[in-house]
């Protein structure tokens, strides 16, 4: 698929690209940092959300800013600041998540003067009335103030336009995971990583009619093909996933990844906007109704539940977690998310990684002998 | 021999004996809680314990636990216990031994008394959330969450109104968890002395401005104790009265509390509780003394902002603007205002592992006090709790280094 070929070139340098398409467009840059970052007010003010992962270059200027127990991801992403690798960005947007991010935050606006920074402090808790009105009056803010910084004015209209945008992106990356789900053999999971990981990179419009075809020749194969011998279907679950290839080697091991609760997976795209109701109150209570991020808090048994259910419906025979190492939201939740697993039948395993994988081998080895017990 | 004694004995502080009697008093109170049909709540430690005061629910401190086995170089075994739970070795100390010592009633003390309810302000972190979700999940009880935004640069309106609504979420959790009404009227007198217990506090720590400082910061990680867990009641006004007095002794006496002070230092972070003695000779054999530091002060932080005529309304603000839930700019601001204050020559600065909001940020603060006033400052890499973050080999090395600069600088 052509489609396909263009996200691994957009994969391949997706600063040059976030340049060129700059150039191009005329378009300001905003960085932002994780799922909460609300994209559609960033499109609406006429500006470009790319999202940041830290290119996993060698740690040596953050290491004057952050000490070794801090993610890779906060230092990869500050390393690349540092290094100038980010200067085409014109502002970068701090959703507040977790306490790195928090302090990424701060170490960020007080060394990396050349974008402007704006920090969007939501609610930590998302299960109230007070929150939720808490939420709406953030986004506002954020609304306003983004507004000042790129000198415009965004509309209704405009907010609206950039909500449906956002909606066709996530109906139609809903339809290829369901697809995934449901015939794994019809899409690589290296596929699957890339096309998600290209959303969130580039032209939103471009991405949005891209998916659809996507979506759509997906479909057609799927009832065009009979269903191959099905392998171990897996579940991956954790944070942020930078790695494609364990989907290959998670493939070699005789596996099938049929879906994902990870913030660069399903949980960036789930849950579509209500494009009728007021915008900004409508993005909030998206926000507030998804599954929540473990630096979030929505009851007691929010992820655990969300967990099981779609590894049930995704008919997983076992999930790999994966989590990224000092990544304290995740880690905190890990036994709990198991205990859950292993009451409902599914077996799991756990999987710590830094901005590196461990030796291929020994990756492999473990999921081979994952995949051969499930 | 004998004069070294009493030289000893002099610089003693007698109020501790009184301290020791009442934490007793409250651990057994609390322990056997279940008897005496009183309620318990485990709260955070940045968090609004004057509201349970006033219900007559014995607040319980998971950190001050966490300290306790700190101290009681417990902290490596119950931290291993947690990661065969499954918890990351990179998680919070304070959080690994506490979690496991719920289930096996471990711990210096048996384990904490059973609690009715958790109470979690996220001011200080967003670690203790998940860690009191672990919790109200062991224990099966209702969970009350504070959210104070961080303010990185500033406290907006729209989250104070959202924190002020919370207080009254909290007094609502509060009767349906207790079976009665908010006292309306206790809770003035219970913020009275709330307030006059943090001003007494401050006042103690201030004693140290002078020299010889009659209290050092590691005096005050031990009364602090008081301060975090029974703020609001007459006992600690009254236990302060007399420490204060005694420092004021002190302090006309000109007794301070390393023999011969001659270097002055802050001490930023949380303690290293398992080698608080060791560190405080190690700093006295040097004539150094940690005149102040900005954990403890922590507590008194928040008087700025508090209306004791209102003091409900102004715990909103008191709870969100802490030290710890504020940008690394303002807290370098605040490091330099108490390194003039208290007139040190250098600072010391515990890079945590447990604990990334209080660490992450440090070496910003670092290079501002650098630039801004060129005091030297030393990073010492350890862990509150888990001893096994601790060398000591190459943390006495970087003491020691340290104090040759301060005496380059003095000399």
């Amino acid at each position: 698929m052509k489609q396909i070929e263009e996200c691994y070139q957009i994969l391949k340098d997706p600063n040059g690209y976030v340049k060129r398409f700059k150039a191009e467009s005329g378009r300001k840059v905003i960085g932002t940092f994780c799922s909460y970052a609300p994209e559609e007010i960033i499109l609406a003010a006429g500006a470009h959300p790319f999202r940041l992962f830290g290119s996993g270059e060698k740690i040596r200027l953050a290491e004057a800013h952050l000490q070794s127990y801090c993610c890779s991801l906060v230092r990869g992403a500050l390393e690349d600041a540092l290094g100038g690798r980010l200067a085409f960005l014109d502002g970068v947007v701090f959703p507040h998540t977790c306490d790195s991010i928090q302090r990424l935050s701060d170490i960020w606006r007080l060394n990396v003067p050349a974008c402007f920074h704006l920090d969007l402090i939501l609610p930590v808790k998302l299960d109230t009335d007070g929150a939720r009105q808490y939420m709406i009056d953030v986004l506002r803010r954020f609304r306003g103030e983004l507004g000042e910084k790129l000198s415009v004015t965004i509309s209704d209209e405009e907010l609206r336009a950039a909500i449906r945008i956002c909606n066709r992106i996530r109906a139609a990356l809903t339809r290829i995971y369901a697809l995934k789900g449901e015939r794994p053999e019809i899409l690589k999971g290296s596929v699957l990583y890339a096309l998600v990981r290209a959303a969130m990179i580039m032209d939103r419009t471009r991405a949005a009619s891209f998916l659809e075809e996507v979506a759509a020749e997906m479909e057609k194969e799927s009832t065009s093909k009979a269903a191959a011998w099905p392998k171990k279907r897996i579940f991956l679950s954790g944070g942020v996933c930078n790695h494609p290839d364990i989907y290959t080697i998670i493939e070699e091991a005789g596996g099938e990844v049929v879906g994902d609760d990870f913030c660069t997976g399903s949980r960036y795209f789930s849950g579509l906007i209500d494009e009728k109701a007021d915008p900004v109150t409508a993005i909030a209570d998206r926000y507030l109704e998804r599954v929540v991020c473990p630096a979030k808090h929505r009851g007691l048994t929010n992820r655990a539940d969300h967990l099981v259910r779609l590894a049930r419906e995704k008919q997983a025979r076992g999930v790999i977690f994966f989590l990224l190492k000092f990544c304290d939201p995740h880690a905190f939740d890990y036994p709990y998310l198991k205990e859950a697993l292993d009451q409902a039948g599914v077996p799991s395993m756990l999987l710590e990684v830094e901005d590196r994988l461990s030796a291929d081998g020994q990756l492999r080895t473990r999921f081979e002998a994952f995949v051969e017990m499930i | 021999m004998a004069e070294k004694d009493e030289e000893k004995e002099k610089r003693k502080i007698k109020t501790v004996a009184k301290m020791k009697e009442i934490m007793t008093a409250y651990y057994i109170d609390a322990k056997t809680a279940g008897q005496t049909g009183k309620k318990v709540a485990w709260i955070t430690s940045g968090g609004p314990v004057e509201p349970l005061i006033a219900m007559d629910v014995i607040p319980v401190y998971p950190e001050n636990h966490g300290a306790m086995v700190g101290a009681s170089k417990m902290g490596a075994d119950l931290c291993g216990k947690a990661e065969a739970m499954g918890y990351s070795s990179d998680l919070c100390s304070y959080a690994r031994a506490d979690i496991a010592c719920a289930p096996i009633n471990g711990g210096p003390i048996g384990g904490l008394p059973r609690p009715d309810m958790l109470v979690c302000c996220n001011n200080i972190c967003g670690t203790v959330m998940k860690w009191y979700e672990v919790q109200a999940r062991f224990f099966k009880v209702p969970l009350f969450i504070l959210d104070t935004p961080f303010c990185h640069t500033g406290f907006s309106a729209e989250a104070k109104r959202y924190v002020k609504g919370q207080i009254n979420e909290y007094i609502a959790f509060l009767e349906k968890a207790c079976g009665k009404r908010f006292d309306y009227d206790r809770i003035k007198e219970v913020g009275r002395l709330s307030v006059q217990g943090q001003r007494l506090w401050q006042e103690i720590l201030d004693t140290a401005m002078n020299r010889p400082a009659p209290i050092s910061a590691f005096d005050a990680f031990f009364h602090l104790a008081l301060i975090v867990t029974l703020r609001g009641t007459q006992q600690t006004v009254d236990y302060y009265k007399m420490l204060l007095a005694e420092m004021r002794q002190r302090v006309s006496e000109g007794i301070g509390a390393v023999p011969r002070e001659k270097y002055r230092l802050l001490w930023d972070n949380l303690p290293v509780w398992y080698r608080t003695k060791w560190l405080s000779e190690k700093f006295a054999s040097h004539d150094a003394c940690l005149v102040a530091d900005t954990y403890t002060s922590a507590w008194c932080g928040a008087l700025r902002y508090v209306d004791e005529n209102d003091f409900l309304g102004s715990m909103a603000e008191c709870h969100t603007r802490i030290y710890l839930n504020i940008g690394v700019d303002e807290m370098a601001r605040q490091v330099i205002e108490m390194a003039d204050k208290y007139d040190v020559d250098g600072i010391v600065m515990h890079s945590n592992r447990s604990c990334k909001p209080y660490s992450f940020g440090q070496y910003d603060i670092q290079r501002i006090i650098r630039e801004q006033k060129g005091i030297p400052t030393l990073m010492i890499e350890a862990d509150m709790v888990d001893e096994r973050s601790f060398s000591e080999g190459q943390i006495e090395t970087r003491i020691d280094a340290f104090i040759e600069v301060l005496k380059g600088k003095k000399s």
